[in-house]
């Protein structure tokens, strides 16, 4: 691949001045999905949290699925990113922007969920501790306001972490465009010349962020799995539910981030940038959690077995070989059973490969939070308060459209930001730390020579 | 003197004719779901006389055990709700401030006696129901938390008629509404800081125990066991 920085500047800002009639028309579909939803919250706000399925004894079920689902996607990209920029893996290029712009999306709808799902949503803003002359602050004891303050810092911090990289690659599409955009970028980036004190301040910003984001990643997840694990409740009581949850959170997220990337390849044409290597390394990636996801499933449910609590053993034979035994046994071979031959075999790992395991993942992982959370609440102490949950419409249309908004904002931002960060990819192509609007040929012992820098200046 | 509110079931007189839920229907403005809802899980019955079964026909025996909020001195509804409506009161009650929820439904997942039950549509009830609405109890909007409160307007109103007569409470002057109403007297309630109440004496027999007490909620209900061997059958 023997790509100019013009080459790529063109390649990757290509999409952003000319539109064609399927992004139109895929703005459509993902816009009624998104529009379906809000019809349906209308109605859940008109007539009541009872047009949702659930009931007395089942009061969570889809809602908070689809909460720890989307948060759980939110961990492909920060994370990922944020280590592989610090391992100095030369083949993230041009993979961390897209992964990043799916922690901010994901984590947006995955905010929004929890709020849509109150009793009462428009008194959202109680979490929230601001001074009133009531002196009533919000409850510091209660894990969802550990949620709510987690959940925050992780959307600035991940968007901070979207929009330092993005500066550079704004520098150069302020000079593209006219009108309103050229505006934004301008905005974003932030009088960007790309003096060498600029480079300079990027790179220890971008090198301190890394490091900030990963702590703030595994505690939102482990935060989200205490919402269950700090009740006393069957199933749900369980130590090891915080890195259980990362781990899986990881999982989903390096599964959807796979996904992304096949469609942005496909639909963007940059075959030439997101190449079978990617996705071979991310499914070796997606194989590792996978199999450690099998891992803490095991152990989980072995010790509930084998203390032979009553109730554990109501959720657990509920779980395994009861009502939900279908769903249980979709969920293995989901995230295990198919995932792991085509990961672990070479021949297999294609881009194609990657996909299908991607897709079980994701769908198992939906499969995993669900069942962690439905069975409990069934099948609780006492007997004469077990219940049965039917979804209804009203809430698999805000699922769907949980997934439509996050089609629209990845379109929109497709529209608007090179899904590529330019000037990383130039940087290691070029390995100089300079961008300048002149062709450098890719020759990397020829770009070495000429501008007498090395990588490590760069991508330290 | 400072009051710990307690009660004690009697499962040996318990009869399961469920006055008590009546009563505590009428008493506390509980809205009626309708045969439909109630089919849906919809139904609110801030105490419920649970029924079991015990071995197989004809040699069965059936066992109600009537459960309400178990008002407990570590209750695992309480630290869970991020805005401070389930709180505890200086007296030990489990309160749920009706005007703080806003509808998390945290408590009732963590409620082991799942005994909490969320408004799922506005209140309604069957006519002609809605004329005997007790003034001394808010009705309950659409998305909030409800459940037992021992008849806090019963408690309140006793506390205040005996401070205006300068006097202590006396044991069994007020009952909750299921108290009230138990024809076999299971249900007593009364004072557990005076050593002489007979909730006090009745929590202090051999046959007293706490439901799920293993997981450290300390309830402040006591059931009394059934004498299991004799007079049962």
């Amino acid at each position: 691949m023997a790509k100019t920085a013009e080459q790529i500047r063109a390649d990757l800002l290509r999409p952003l001045v000319r539109t064609s009639p399927a992004y139109w028309f895929a703005v459509a579909v993902a816009g009624s999905m998104v529009l379906a939803g809000v019809f349906a919250f209308s109605w859940q706000v008109y007539h009541g949290i009872g047009v949702w399925g659930l009931n007395w004894p089942v009061f969570w079920a889809f809602d908070i699925t689809n909460f720890v689902f989307w948060i759980g996607i939110s961990h492909a990209g920060t994370l990922i990113s944020a280590i592989l920029r610090l391992a100095n893996a030369g083949w993230r290029r041009p993979v961390t922007r897209c992964a990043e712009a799916i922690t901010v999306f994901a984590l947006s709808i995955g905010a929004i969920i929890p709020i849509c799902h109150l009793g009462r949503p428009w008194l959202f803003f109680w979490l929230v501790p601001y001074p009133t002359e009531r002196h009533i602050w919000p409850n510091f004891r209660s894990p969802l306001l550990w949620d709510f303050v987690a959940i925050l810092t992780y959307l600035s911090g991940s968007s901070l972490f979207l929009l330092l990289p993005m500066i550079p690659d704004a520098g150069a599409a302020r000079d593209l465009v006219k009108g309103w955009r050229s505006k934004l970028y301008g905005l974003i980036a932030l009088g960007w010349e790309g003096t060498p004190k600029q480079w300079h301040r990027l790179e220890s910003a971008m090198h301190i962020m890394a490091i900030a984001i990963i702590p703030v990643a595994v505690s939102v997840h482990t935060i989200v799995s205490w919402d269950f694990a700090m009740t006393p409740v069957p199933g749900w009581h369980s130590t090891i539910f915080g890195p259980y949850f990362v781990v899986g959170a990881i999982f989903s997220g390096i599964a959807g981030l796979i996904l992304a990337m096949a469609l942005l390849r496909k639909f963007l044409h940059l075959e030439e940038y997101l190449e079978p290597i990617h996705f071979d390394h991310l499914g070796k990636l997606l194989l590792t959690f996978s199999l450690l996801w099998l891992y803490f499933t095991f152990a989980e449910h072995l010790t509930a077995w084998y203390g032979n609590d009553t109730a554990e053993m109501n959720v657990l034979w509920a779980t395994i070989r009861g009502p939900f035994a279908p769903l249980f046994w979709a969920m293995v071979v989901c995230n295990f059973i198919i995932p792991f031959p085509i990961l672990a075999i070479k021949r297999f790992r294609t881009i194609t490969g990657a996909c299908i395991a991607s897709a079980t993942v994701v769908i198992g992982m939906w499969l995993e939070r669900f069942l962690i959370i439905v069975p409990t609440l069934e099948n609780k102490f006492l007997p004469y308060s077990w219940g049965t949950y039917h979804p209804t419409w009203v809430e698999i249309t805000l699922t769907v459209a949980g997934f439509g908004m996050m089609a629209l904002l990845y379109l929109v931002f497709s529209k608007l930001v090179p899904m590529i960060s330019m000037w990383e990819l130039e940087a290691g192509v070029r390995k100089a730390p300079i961008y300048r609007r002149r062709a450098v040929h890719f020759d990397p012992q020829h770009a070495t020579a000429k501008a007498g820098l090395a990588e490590a200046d760069v991508s330290r | 003197m400072t009051h710990k509110w307690a009660m004690v079931l009697d499962l040996d007189r318990c009869t399961g004719c469920e006055a008590c839920v009546v009563a505590c229907h009428a008493e506390n403005n509980i809205g009626t779901a309708g045969p439909d809802q109630a089919a849906r899980g919809r139904a609110k019955h801030w105490i419920r006389v649970e029924r079991y079964w015990e071995g197989e026909f004809p040699n069965a025996k059936l066992r109600f055990q009537p459960v309400l909020c178990q008002q407990c001195d570590d209750a695992p509804c309480e630290p869970v709700c991020p805005t401070y409506a389930s709180y505890h009161t200086p007296e030990g009650l489990n309160a749920q401030v009706y005007n703080r929820c806003i509808g998390t439904r945290f408590c009732a997942n963590a409620c082991p006696y799942t005994v909490r039950f969320l408004n799922f549509y506005n209140p309604e009830w069957d006519k002609p129901l809605h004329l005997q609405l007790n003034p001394d109890v808010s009705v309950r909007s659409v998305g909030i938390m409800e459940k037992c409160t021992f008849c806090v307007q019963r408690i309140r109103a006793a506390e205040i008629q005996a401070e205006g007569e300068k006097r202590d409470l006396k044991d069994g002057e007020f009952n909750p509404a299921c108290v009230q109403t138990c024809a076999p007297k299971a249900m007593v309630f009364g004072d557990l800081n005076d050593p002489n109440s007979e909730v006090s004496r009745l929590a202090r027999s051999g046959r007293s125990t706490k439901l799920l007490a293993e997981l450290g909620t300390r309830p402040n209900v006591n059931y009394l066991l059934q004498d299991s061997g004799k007079n049962n059958g």
